[in-house]
């Protein structure tokens, strides 16, 4: 599965949205109804199941599905579409 | 500034039902809640039995995002106090939501959470711990998130006195009613200690039953001769206490008052209570003082009534000092025979037992009494349920740490 997809996947569950609520500027906490440990439990998730490290300052800069979705394209090399 | 402190809202889940009615109704026809333990490994434990919450889903009152935050004694917190609130039937929105508070109690708190978040520290390694773990382990995060579920804005803590905790907290927030401090008061308590790590330490102090582990409804027997320690149980009750002109101004319901409470410390040991139960005779004279009602008075105890051999007499033997003779008139019941044993919870639970004991004029059992023995000569009101009625109750707690509490609740 490409990565956007993948992650949409695992933000719908999380969250409880529809998938085609979810867009470049989804923003966890104003549209996610997520608060800061909501993003940081979800973050410690995405590191497991993507087998990387991301250092809490850089993590504090991910936002958006689609700063997400890029950072970890750029960490893992895997294709975004 | 005294002031009169009056009972009007209820909500529990324990072993016995998921509701007051359930549990009240259980709890009259002498059922026992107590069942072999099958959510985790118990062939090297020695007690093997507990009294667990049964026909429970979480996903019926949480959504997603709020389980991850959750834990399962702050869930059974949660439900307990929905029950309550709703059965106040106070309207919230035209309440001074800064004079409502909530003081809730827990033993051991969330110490499935230490043992799950313990595993991934050594398993996964420090930086895998939850996010939710704090939240989800400290005892105050009931209170806590009741206040945040209700906008409540009074005094909000938890209380922590092991078997005696939500007998302290209800104590705690009867004070803050009675001298003014709040006009209503969520209170209670909350235990889920169902877990192998619990279970082996409690076994290791050799405080659990070990001999009906094939028949687990017979071995809560509370002041009976082959009773051979408590069984651990789950559960929560929450009440609301409110100022009586208060709940009299808006027609609620009234289960009845708090009009005493006493608390004291054994100063004795860690986990044996002081000889002949000194500490808890002298929590119930307070209770009666405070209340200025004679002992004679007295026709109901719920007893602390733990299923130990120590707990058990010593009990008996402090009503004996405290009444005298009528000590053998008077009815004094165990209904952890019924719910086990659930720890910070067993207070409010019991309070919940007491004052429904009042309003239907009907003594719940001490079931599994078969066996007298000669010291333990009071009326407990063996294996089936009494029709009295009934004005004055008093709902012993002990905790280990020697703390005391006692309530002198009266029928209104």
């Amino acid at each position: 599965m490409a990565l956007k997809d993948d992650l949409k996947a695992k933000i719908v569950e999380r969250f409880g949205v529809s998938v085609d609520e979810i867009k470049e500027d989804t923003n966890f906490v104003e549209h996610l109804n997520a608060d800061s440990l909501d993003v940081m439990d979800f973050i410690m998730d995405i590191e497991q199941e993507y087998d990387i490290k991301i250092p809490a300052t850089e993590a504090e800069s991910l936002k958006t599905f689609g700063d997400l979705s890029q950072y970890l394209a750029e960490k893992t090399g895997k294709p975004l579409n | 500034m005294e002031r009169r402190v009056v009972i009007t809202g209820l909500g529990t889940i324990n072993p016995l039902g998921n509701n007051v009615e359930q549990f009240w109704n259980n709890l009259i026809a002498g059922k026992s809640g107590l069942k072999k333990i099958d959510k985790f490994d118990v062939s090297k434990i020695t007690s093997r039995i507990a009294g667990m919450i049964t026909n429970f889903n979480s996903e019926d009152y949480f959504d997603k995002r709020e389980l991850r935050r959750l834990s399962t004694f702050i869930m059974y917190g949660l439900v307990a106090t929905d029950e309550a609130v709703k059965d106040s039937h106070l309207d919230l929105e035209r309440e001074n939501h800064e004079r409502i508070g909530v003081i809730t109690g827990s033993g051991i708190g969330g110490i499935e959470e230490i043992e799950n978040q313990h595993d991934v520290l050594r398993e996964k390694g420090i930086d895998r711990i939850s996010p939710f773990f704090i939240i989800k382990m400290i005892t105050d995060m009931i209170p806590g998130k009741i206040s945040m579920k209700y906008n409540l804005k009074g005094p909000n803590f938890s209380v922590s006195s092991a078997c005696a905790s939500s007998a302290h907290s209800m104590i705690t927030a009867f004070s803050m009613v009675k001298y003014g401090y709040a006009d209503i008061m969520v209170t209670g308590g909350v235990e889920a200690p169902i877990t192998d790590l619990t279970l082996g330490a409690f076994c290791s102090l050799k405080a659990l039953s070990t001999g009906y582990n094939d028949i687990p409804e017979r071995a809560s027997r509370p002041f009976d001769g082959k009773r051979d320690g408590f069984v651990i149980a789950e559960g929560a009750g929450t009440l609301i206490f409110e100022e009586y002109e208060h709940a009299i101004r808006r027609g609620a319901r009234i289960y009845g008052e708090i009009l005493g409470t006493g608390a004291t410390a054994d100063a004795f040991h860690d986990t044996a209570p002081a000889p002949r139960g000194e500490g808890g005779r002298r929590a119930m004279e307070l209770a009666l003082k405070e209340g200025c009602i004679e002992k004679e008075k007295v026709e109901y105890i719920n007893a602390h009534g733990t299923s130990t051999k120590a707990n058990d007499l010593n009990e008996t033997l402090s009503v004996k000092d405290l009444f005298g003779d009528y000590a053998k008139k008077l009815a004094i019941s165990s209904t952890k025979s019924m719910t086990g044993h659930t720890l910070g919870a067993s207070a409010a639970i019991e309070a919940i037992a007491s004052l429904l004991t009042m309003q239907n004029g009907i003594i719940p059992p001490t079931i599994n009494y078969e066996n007298p023995e000669p010291e333990l000569d009071l009326d407990y009101v063996p294996n089936i349920a009494r029709e009295k009625k009934v004005d004055y109750v008093l709902s012993n707690s002990f905790g280990f740490g020697g703390h005391n509490g006692v309530l002198l609740l009266g029928r209104i």
